[in-house]
């Protein structure tokens, strides 16, 4: 029995460092080059192999790929989303105010055409999140948007950093407090939850390591603790493992999590929505890894009444490091757009808004060595843009993700599905996207509301 | 004593109002009227063409005059060298300034119980303290339709333009009759209702909508034959839709129910139809065309109905309906948002449907399809001085409104979002006291 476990998990192991996922060669020819972190090339050449940034200049030639003129067009980095809940089957595991041990990598949806429309807003990267039923939700996942692979597999972005969802405020003290009867019902419940499943991890982690010296002992009888997947995901926030992502809204709720993480001395957390951060962005600025907004989303709910379009730019001048995200199949289609926002609020310079969307999401999810930016050694994630991607007017032409092309306007095929259901005799035709993807599949807490709870609720 | 306490009184009185503004800091803009020169501007007129190095005098709440030299001896002179001048945009449907707050329910005051309620009154629940009314406006944004949701005749809409202490000095001088044509299409992705499910809602409310609009016309022959008539404000209204006295507003999206729309219209002739929502227009555009029916879209930053629609179906409907001979008139179909029109134009505007094209969609087309053109819509003289200043393509993202003004009245350029902003940028304690 032993000897087959073995072999099964060695063909499992077989199996993963086997599945390549595919890299393209590539040679892009007179563009108007954003590198993002190195300004802007005129009439430049980006020269792609086997998947990266191998050169970038003038008069390039070579490579085994083919060449595309982009002549008069724009090259950026490929649009980075830090809060996404697209490729995702379910968002939500609103069982209990703390399921760190459940991973979005277990439900990728490959064939969701959210994921092609992605593509072809620019976005080539996404931060597949769990929703903010808790106040320690499950563990997110970094995707590329390698779309057509039938493998969830492929879809993963491998290099990324382990992330996890935290949420404060409204959701998790409705879902559980006020539909359950349980804590969180108040904001005061919610750091209760946070810091006892903290504390508590501290007193796992000590179980293990006690036990770890015990059984350095000869003849030692010491028995292990109980594997507890949950607090050992705790644990890992604690060692710097995880990169906290946290669903927040005012700026109370704000800046308790930032003293909770100074008490238990964690660095790595992002703060999402964030609609009061612009109250607290000196403490944003020196104890956290920046914060994620949306560009001009407001007065949904009440916690997000008193916001302001001008929260991105505030954040960005008092030197925190800001993204612009999703949490929309709609929005991550344009979020070039949603960046050009904070020039019309506040004022923001192309450099500072083009950050928003590449570089600094990519260093809210650790992955700012790899892509981001268009330099040499990168991962060649790039779009070409037909004008300046900060103008409403500028269309995508063409995206990248390893050097391989995944959308190109000249070539759409109108149906872009990788599968159509066999026991749909209709195509159901859809009025909008719905809204509340962060409480997605919370439904079964709320059936007895006669009203809508869940337009427009993030 | 009493002597004592009438001084005392009579010195409180006098008082008062020195206390009252020695304890108050800030300064409170109000909107104000008076005659203003915008001064050597580029005026992009919407019907006549643009006009370069043009002056444009307001007074007593009109366009008084444009010209190149225009000189006024009590006007405010504002200089707009280099800027541009641009008529106040439409947006065709919205709920601002009828919810404040999406999820709070008792903020929320568009959509009354009942599925016959055609006399309610948009007008009525108009807040014109609404928060979002002032984000709103600084965006060029002046006049906006407000709709009432609920069931298939949800109340009555009402334009108006986003400046005035009530309703009424708001009002803009357009109403019409709200219809939700029985939908073949699911309301969200989160709609689960079966296939068969959808087919059988929306036959109950055709049937339901037929009866109801043969017991509107028979009242309508009695109104007409000056019958005695009880107190029946639901049937009053809808005969007002059947008579053509009041214009239809119906919300029709999937491509199905379009066509059965345009027959259902087919043999009413009297009645003022506009399409709205019209989100599969383009399937059947050439239908819409034949039956020369006008339409107000939107938003076009949504997705695609359907899983196997092209990308980009939202931005490009538009430029489709206006090709194949359409009215087109466009909306976000927003709430706190509105202030996004011009981008949806301007993506309509990339997809299709061109720049001046899509400017007109929301300026002068939704002014005539709504019947305020005389007064709304383009910078001409005689009409409402409702209009704004820019500093380029109000579609543009980075481009900025400098000034805005609503039937002749300077609108303050601040709201919520601008106060908060100015207040937090540069905090003082920042991070230590």
């Amino acid at each position: 029995m032993r000897k087959l476990i073995f072999i099964f998990s060695a063909f499992l192991i077989f199996g993963t460092a086997s599945a390549q996922t595919k890299k393209g060669d590539l040679l892009i020819k007179n563009a108007t080059v954003i590198t993002v972190t190195d300004g802007i090339l005129e009439d430049t050449d980006i020269l792609v192999e086997n998947g990266l940034i191998r050169r970038i200049g003038k008069g390039l030639s070579g490579g085994n790929g083919t060449t595309i003129d982009a002549k008069g067009k724009y090259v950026m980095p490929g649009i980075i989303d830090a809060h996404s809940h697209i490729a995702l089957d379910v968002v939500n595991e609103a069982t209990s105010p703390i399921t760190s041990e459940v991973w979005m990598g277990d439900v990728i949806d490959p064939y969701d055409i959210g994921i092609y429309r992605a593509l072809a807003g620019g976005t080539t990267i996404s931060h597949a999140m769990h929703g903010s039923a808790n106040a320690i939700g499950g563990q997110n996942v970094t995707l590329k948007h390698r779309y057509g692979t039938r493998n969830p597999e492929d879809l993963i972005m491998k290099e990324a950093p382990r992330t996890i969802k935290f949420a404060l405020g409204e959701n998790p003290t409705r879902v559980h407090g006020r539909n359950n009867n349980i804590q969180p019902r108040t904001r005061m419940g919610v750091e209760a939850v946070i810091r006892n499943g903290f504390s508590e991890a501290q007193q796992y982690k000590r179980r293990w390591s006690e036990y770890d010296q015990a059984q350095k002992q000869r003849n030692s009888t010491a028995v292990p603790p109980k594997y507890d997947a949950r607090l050992q995901t705790l644990v890992d926030i604690l060692d710097g493992k995880v990169i906290i992502h946290c669903h927040s809204y005012r700026a109370d709720e704000i800046y308790m999590l930032i003293n909770v993480c100074k008490d238990f001395d964690i660095k790595n957390i992002v703060f999402s929505h964030v609609n009061e951060g612009f109250k607290v962005a000196p403490e944003l600025a020196e104890y956290t890894m920046g914060a994620s907004v949306f560009a001009d989303w407001w007065a949904y709910k009440f916690e997000v009444y008193y916001s302001t379009a001008f929260n991105a730019a505030i954040l960005n001048r008092n030197g925190v490091v800001t993204s612009i995200n999703s949490d929309s199949g709609e929005l991550i289609r344009h979020l070039y757009h949603e960046a050009a926002k904070t020039q019309r609020y506040g004022g923001l310079t192309d450099q500072e808004a083009l950050e928003l969307i590449t570089i600094n999401p990519a260093k809210q999810l650790g992955i700012a060595d790899k892509v981001g930016s268009i330099e040499v050694g990168k991962q060649a994630d790039l779009v070409i843009f037909d004008s300046h991607p900060l103008s409403v007017y500028a269309i995508p032409q063409m995206t990248f993700v390893d050097g391989v092309k995944y959308f190109d306007i000249n070539e759409d095929n109108h149906d872009q599905r990788i599968r159509v259901s066999a026991t749909e005799m209709v195509e159901p035709i859809y009025l909008k996207e719905h809204e509340h993807k962060c409480m997605h599949n919370v439904d079964f807490l709320f059936s007895n509301f006669g009203r809508n709870l869940f337009d427009h609720n993030h | 004593m009493r002597k004592f306490n009438l001084i005392l009184f009579a010195c409180t009185f006098t008082l008062l109002p020195l206390w009252a503004t020695a304890q108050i800091d800030g300064e409170v803009v109000k909107p104000r009227s008076g005659t203003f020169l915008l001064r050597n501007a580029t005026v992009v007129t919407v019907n006549k063409g643009i006009l370069s190095n043009t002056s444009v005098l307001i007074s007593e709440g009109n366009i008084t005059a444009i010209g190149e030299n225009i000189s006024s001896t009590d006007a405010e002179i504002i200089d707009c060298s280099g800027k541009y001048i641009y008529p106040g945009m439409f947006d065709g449907g919205t709920k601002l300034g009828m919810v404040e707050i999406n999820s709070v329910a008792e903020t929320n005051d568009n959509a009354e119980l009942g599925n016959v309620t055609p006399n309610m009154q948009a007008l009525t629940t108009i807040n014109p303290n609404a928060v979002a009314i002032p984000v709103t406006r600084v965006s060029g944004v002046t006049t906006t339709l407000a709709v009432p949701s609920g069931g298939l005749f949800p109340g009555t809409a009402a334009l108006i333009n986003l400046n005035g202490y009530t309703p009424d000095q708001m009002y803009a001088g357009f109403k019409g009759v709200v219809m939700n044509f029985p939908s073949s299409a699911r309301r969200s992705t989160r709609d689960r209702r079966s296939d068969d499910d959808i087919k059988k809602d929306a036959e109950t409310a055709m049937k339901n909508i037929n009866e109801l609009w043969q017991r509107a016309t028979m009242f309508q022959s009695f109104r007409e034959a000056e019958a005695e008539l009880d107190y029946y404000p639901e049937m009053e209204h809808l005969s007002k839709a059947v008579s053509g006295e009041l214009p239809l507003l119906i919300e029709v999206n999937a491509a199905k129910d379009i066509t059965n729309t345009l027959e259902w219209l087919a043999d009413k002739p009297n009645v003022r139809a506009i399409l709205t929502g019209v989100a599969e227009g383009w399937r059947v555009a050439d239908k819409i065309a034949a039956a020369g029916i006008p339409v107000i879209t939107g938003p076009m930053l949504s997705i695609p109905t359907r899983e196997s629609d092209r990308y980009d179906a939202a931005y490009t409907n538009p430029g489709k309906l206006l090709a194949a001979g359409v009215k087109v008139g466009l909306r976000t179909n927003d709430t706190e948002n509105v202030r996004n029109l011009p981008f949806n134009a301007g993506f309509a505007a990339a997809y299709g449907m061109g720049k001046d094209e899509a400017l007109k969609a929301v300026t002068l087309v939704p002014a005539e399809i709504f019947g305020v053109a005389d007064r709304l819509g383009s910078i001409e003289q005689g009409k409402s001085a409702t209009l704004f200043v820019s500093d380029g393509d109000p579609f543009e993202t980075k481009t900025q409104i400098l000034h805005v003004f609503i039937d002749g009245y300077k609108i303050p350029m601040t709201n919520r979002h601008i106060q908060l902003y100015q207040e937090f940028l540069e905090r003082d304690p920042g991070l230590v006291k």
